[in-house]
Order: C-alpha cells, then sequence, then structure tokens
C-alpha cells in the first residue's frame, strides 16, 4: 500500500474553503491537548476566550482593535509574499511608523496647524515603515541579500530604538518613570468610533481596497503576479524585477508604518513598551490564511485579534499564560500548510501488490 | 593589554559563540539535504525552555539535554513531514515552527515553575565550566579554549568529525548530492526523501542542543526570549560559512566576539547607550550579509546546494 499525490490542474475550489476550517478545528483540538497536559480545563480555557473575544459589545469592540493593526500589516506583507519577497520585517517597520508619528505629535505639533497634526502624523509614520523596509529590498534588488534575514534584523533593530527612546531621551519626565513618552497633544489623537475602535480601521478598508484594486486592475499588479508565480518567465518578457521589489517594499512598509501611527495616535496617545507586540508575525499567518486575498485579511485579521484578546482574558481570568494565543496561531498555520496538500492535490491510497518498480518508496 | 584581559574576552566568545555554532552546524546539514529550516529561533527556544525544566525536575543537567535531544527530533520530524512528505512552503512551515516554538516556550517559561508559576529566577543544575587536564596549560589558548563545560568540549570533536563526514565520507557525499540534484541522486538509487528525513531530525536535534546550552550553560536560567533572534543569527552563518562545518566555527567566533565586546563595553562604564551596544549582534549580521552576498557575486561562485529549498517530487518533472 502506498500514498500516491496526482496534481491537480486547478486548486479544489471546495478544499481552498474546507482546509482552512478544518486546520482550525484541528488547531483548537491540538491546543486543547497542550492544554491539558499542563493542567489547564481547555473547555473553560476555550470558553473564557470565547466570551472575551466575541462574546459582548465590549469585547467585540476590543477584538476590532487588535485586528486594526493585524489588518493593515498583513496587508503589507501580503503584497511582498505575492512576488515571493519574505518580509518579515513588518514589525519593525510599524515600531519606526510608531516613533515618526510620535515625533510629529510630540515635537512638531506646535508648529502645525491643528487639521495639519493628523495628517502629518500619518505621512511621517507612512514614510519611515517605507524607508526602513527599503533598506533590506535595496539590498536584494541591487545585491541579492537574503531578504528574510535582512527584514529580521531590522526589526530587532528598531524595537531596541524605539526601547531607546522611551527610556531614555523621549521619556515622560512626569512619568514616574514608567516606560513610555509624554501623552500626545489631542489634536495628534485618531477619533474613535465607540469604545476604542478608531479610524485606523478606515485605513485598514481602505489599504484593501487599494491593494486589490493594484492586484487585478493595473499593470505594475499584473507584474508582481507574474514574477510570483513564474519569475523567469517575468525576467523574459522584460519585467525589472529589481524596480518591483523597490515598490513593493515601499508599499508593503509604508502599510505597516500606518498600522504603528495607528496604534500609537488611536489607542495608547503615546509611544509605549506595547507597541511592538507581535503584529508583525501574527500578520504573516494572517496572509497565510487568506491566501493573500485583501479582503480575506480584513477577515482573517479579524479572527486572529479575537485570539489575541481571548488569550489576555485566560490571562486575567484564569492566571494562563496569554502565549496560548501565539501556540494556537502557529498550530493554526502548521494544520493549514499540511492540509493544503489536499488544495493542490489529489491523495489515493494505492493498494498494490507487486512491489514498485525501483523498489524504493515513490513519494519524496 | 595583559593576558588576563585577552583570556577572559576569549572566554566569553566562545561561551556565547557555543549555541550559535551547534545552531549553525545543525542548519547546515539540514540545508545540504535540500531542506531550508527557518525554525531555528523556535526549536532553540523550544530546546531552551524544556531542557532547563527538565533539568531543574530531575535535578540532572543531562537529563535537561537528553530532553533538548527529544524535543529536537519531534521537531524536526514535523518540518521534514510537512516539507517533505506534504511538500509544504519550506519557508511557511519554517516560520510557522518559530511562531509556535516561541508561543509554546514562553507559555511553558510561565507555566513550568514550582506551583504553575514562572520558571524565571529558578536554578537547575548546570554544565559547569571545569579546567581540561593538561592542555589547559598551554598559555593564553589553555585557560580560553579548555576551562569551558563539557558542551564546548564536545564541539572540538564534533566540528572535525561532521567535516569528515561531509567530506570524505560516502554518506556525506550522498548527502551533499541530495540538496545539489535530488533527480539524479534518485537515480543513482539514493532515497532522497529518507536523506531529507534523516538530516531534517538531525540538525533539529543540535539547534535545540543550541537552546540548552543557553539555558544550562552559557545563561544558567531561564529567561523571557531567552534565544533574542541568535537562531536567526545562525541562519546567516550557515551562508557566512557557505555551508562549511569549520568555516562556521569562525562565524560562531565572530559573534561570540561582538557578545564578549558588547560585555566588556558595558563593563567599562561606556557611555553609549545599552540599547545600541545591543543593536550590535543584528547591524553586524546584516554587514556580514551584505559583504558575503557581494563577494559570493563577485567570484561568480555558488556556495549554497543548488535544490535549496525546492521540494523534490519524483512523478514531476523540474
Amino acid at each position: 500500500m502506498r500514498i500516491s499525490f496526482e496534481k491537480r490542474l486547478e486548486q479544489s475550489r471546495l478544499s481552498a474553503i474546507l482546509v482552512p476550517v478544518f486546520s482550525f478545528v484541528m488547531a483548537l483540538i491540538f491546543g486543547a491537548m497542550i492544554l491539558l497536559a499542563f493542567g489547564v480545563n481547555p473547555l473553560q480555557a476555550y470558553t473564557v476566550m470565547v466570551r472575551g473575544s466575541i462574546g459582548s459589545s465590549y469585547a467585540l469592540s476590543e477584538t476590532l482593535v487588535k485586528a486594526i493593526p493585524l489588518m493593515l500589516t498583513g496587508l503589507g506583507v501580503s503584497i511582498s509574499f505575492r512576488m515571493l519577497f519574505w518580509n518579515i520585517g513588518a514589525e519593525g517597520q510599524l515600531a519606526m511608523g510608531g516613533i515618526a508619528a510620535a515625533f510629529v505629535a510630540l515635537f512638531l505639533e506646535k508648529y502645525l496647524p491643528p487639521f495639519l497634526v493628523l495628517p502629518a502624523m500619518m505621512i511621517a509614520a507612512i514614510l519611515a515603515g517605507a524607508l526602513w523596509g527599503l533598506i533590506p529590498a535595496t539590498l536584494k534588488a541591487v545585491i541579492g541579500v537574503n531578504e528574510i534575514l535582512t527584514t529580521l534584523m531590522m526589526n530587532y533593530i528598531a524595537i531596541l530604538f524605539v526601547e531607546y527612546l522611551y527610556f531614555g531621551p523621549w521619556r515622560d519626565p512626569d512619568g514616574f518613570g514608567f516606560p513610555g513618552t509624554a501623552q500626545f497633544p489631542e489634536t495628534a489623537w485618531l477619533p474613535r468610533f465607540t469604545g476604542r475602535i478608531h479610524f485606523g480601521i478606515i485605513f485598514a478598508i481602505i489599504a484593501a481596497a487599494l491593494i486589490w484594486f493594484i492586484l487585478n486592475h493595473t499593470k505594475r499588479g499584473y507584474e508582481i503576479r507574474l514574477i510570483g508565480q513564474n519569475p523567469r518567465a517575468a525576467r523574459y518578457t522584460g519585467v525589472n524585477i529589481g524596480r518591483n521589489i523597490l515598490v513593493v517594499m515601499l508599499l508593503s512598509g509604508g502599510l505597516a508604518g500606518l498600522a504603528g501611527m495607528a496604534e500609537v495616535s488611536g489607542i495608547a496617545h503615546r509611544l509605549y513598551s506595547g507597541l511592538t507586540s507581535g503584529y508583525g508575525y501574527t500578520a504573516i499567518i494572517i496572509a497565510w490564511l487568506a491566501s493573500l486575498n485583501p479582503w480575506g485579511i480584513l477577515v482573517v485579521a479579524f479572527m486572529m485579534g479575537g485570539l489575541i484578546v481571548g488569550g489576555d482574558q485566560i490571562q486575567i481570568a484564569m492566571q494562563t499564560p496569554a502565549a496560548v494565543a501565539q501556540v494556537l496561531q502557529g498550530a493554526i498555520l502548521f494544520f493549514m500548510l499540511g492540509g493544503s496538500i489536499f488544495a493542490n492535490y489529489r491523495v489515493r491510497i494505492i493498494k498494490n501488490l507487486e512491489k514498485s518498480k525501483s523498489g524504493a518508496d515513490g513519494y519524496g | 593589554m595583559d593576558n588576563a584581559f585577552i583570556i577572559s574576552i576569549l572566554i566569553i566568545t566562545i561561551r556565547a559563540g557555543t549555541s550559535l555554532l551547534y545552531a549553525t552546524l545543525g542548519e547546515i546539514f539540514t540545508e545540504r539535504a535540500g531542506i531550508l529550516n527557518l525554525g531555528v529561533e523556535g526549536i532553540m527556544i523550544m530546546g531552551a525552555a524544556t531542557s532547563f525544566a527538565a533539568a531543574y525536575y530531575t535535578d540532572d543537567a543531562w537529563l535537561g539535554l537528553a530532553t533538548a535531544v527529544v524535543i529536537g527530533s519531534i521537531l524536526g520530524l514535523v518540518h521534514a513531514f510537512l516539507t517533505v512528505t506534504l511538500r509544504a512552503d519550506q519557508v511557511v512551515s519554517g516560520l510557522a515552527m518559530t511562531i509556535f516554538g516561541t508561543g509554546l516556550a514562553s507559555f511553558m517559561g510561565q507555566r513550568l515553575g514550582p506551583g504553575r508559576t514562572t520558571m524565571i529566577g529558578l536554578q537547575s543544575p548546570s554544565f559547569e565550566r571545569f579546567p581540561f587536564p593538561v592542555l589547559n596549560k598551554i598559555p593564553i589558548f589553555g585557560p580560553a579554549f579548555f576551562e569551558q563545560d563539557i558542551l564546548v568540549y564536545f564541539l572540538y570533536l564534533l566540528v572535525p568529525l561532521l567535516w569528515f563526514f561531509l567530506y570524505k565520507t560516502r554518506p556525506g557525499l550522498k548527502l551533499r548530492a541530495v540538496g545539489e540534484n535530488p533527480r539524479a541522486s534518485d537515480s543513482m538509487g539514493i532515497n532522497v526523501a529518507r536523506s531529507r528525513y534523516l538530516y531534517t531530525i538531525f540538525g533539529a536535534i543540535l539547534i535545540s542542543i543550541a537552546g540548552a546550552h543557553l539555558s544550562l550553560g552559557y545563561l544558567q536560567g531561564w529567561a523571557e526570549n531567552i534565544t533574542g533572534g541568535r537562531g536567526w543569527i545562525a541562519i546567516a552563518l550557515v551562508i557566512f560559512a557557505t555551508w562549511n562545518p569549520v568555516r562556521a566555527v569562525l562565524g560562531a567566533l565572530l559573534f561570540g566576539g561582538i557578545n564578549a565586546l558588547q560585555f566588556r563595553m558595558q563593563a567599562a562604564g561606556t557611555t553609549i547607550p545599552a540599547s545600541f551596544l545591543n543593536m550590535m549582534p543584528y547591524i553586524f549580521t546584516i554587514v556580514v550579509l551584505v559583504i558575503i552576498t557581494w563577494w559570493e557575486a563577485f567570484l561568480k561562485r555558488i556556495g549554497a546546494p543548488a535544490a535549496l529549498g525546492l521540494p523534490y517530487v519524483r512523478e514531476e518533472k523540474d
């Protein structure tokens, strides 16, 4: 008996929906086993998570609050993943965006007319994120330096830089030693709708529409998709891959930078230690789970936001580490990856009586 | 500079470089088989967490190390199953491993202490430094290289052995062939899938031991995010070492040296803020990557195994 994989000519549509759902369920079961192993009642934990993330209108609004930076960073990394440029650096790009926005709010605000403060913060944050992303993009486009490693190293550098600022020169002198800058003036606060849901949600929806439009209705989008599907063919047809890397990373880093601005201006109203809490890494999972579809990313980001809020809830209610959320995220991605073979291949179990011709197992 | 100062710098260099070297050697063997494992950071931190917990509760550092070996092989098996059998994207599978591993290790760190509390601040038996007879009498070199812990001494054997295996034995030749040209290897009767499984698991075991050396040897304790990007630096070191175990030593010493320099500058009361000192290894990694990539392009030499990162499917054309 052996297992045979036959490549499907087209991805199975049914499995494109079933696989993520199945992966989610399997990850929950797997997560339950881990919780059990550590002496946590999984049913109780999941109940607390669900109730804390979608069980009330307050819970829902908090989930949406967490989803906003995830949407923006998820959209950002998705466009670079489209052309198989592995931008793992959304975390650092977000941090740089936060820094730039804080700089405008703290030091330039008094020179600007009030209605220009928020736009200036947005532009500064987008530029900062884009420039931070442009460094690894340039190294890749010009010399061919591995972007996975450079974008990652730049996360560590950016996070340490934020730390330096709020522990050092930008620390709030009246903050009683709290690691953070002084609160921004109110002109630098993003307006809120209800609860803590802020204007960043609009940024995310516009960003999704923008990316959808670029990918499906512009020449640039066509080139990006072509590079992702077949770089060799792209090169033969005269597509300038280096230039596309630069453009895509400006966009990708810019969106992450905007996420950083939305966090400091919409939520904390200051630069603080919670800014870099892993959104950039969760963004990778989100982009992948949504098959890089911009609208799908908005939905998956909401789900992952719920997972994070739920994780915080079980920490508060059950003294169980919130890292459960991260474990579940990783597990979902594992099952999703394993399951995607069913979308791309027809799997058959063949009972063969004769030994396979070469004598070795026919898969590998 | 007096000798004592040079010796103290060298000792920290080697101690900080040890975990990097284990992880780099592991990743070299995995990549030689054509499998890219980006889960180094996750496997390493899982090795650090589980070995520390095991050593704490069994009161035996060796059982801690054994636990790291078991955990490493399980995680290596997962990556191999996903990428070899299920043909999943190697980049994404590795990233999933890192996210999963750092999450689970952080969970364990907050939960596995006595009474379901944190492991931070606990003390477990560890691999202590001891003078290696005779050799430690060599001036300067002796006290630096031969007053270390057992995992360091083990490396002195492992590096030449791995080098010999890779370049001078038939299985080593087969391993290199699988990473360069799996199709030709297959037609020569090498079981590509089996060797990819084997070296992914072997590599993950070394990576997990790298984590164990952090929590049981170098830092002797558990800290949240104890690996701090060392796994990623190890992946960069593989490129620096051009997939050669002996050159990996050079890279590990270089980065260990950066660590030692950082400590020295902090101890000497430099005015440079700690955050900037802590950036040094990451900035240095980027600089090294740029130089190496540029140099390789200049020499027009391709160092990476040609089939690195590509799934091999017998029934499909390349």
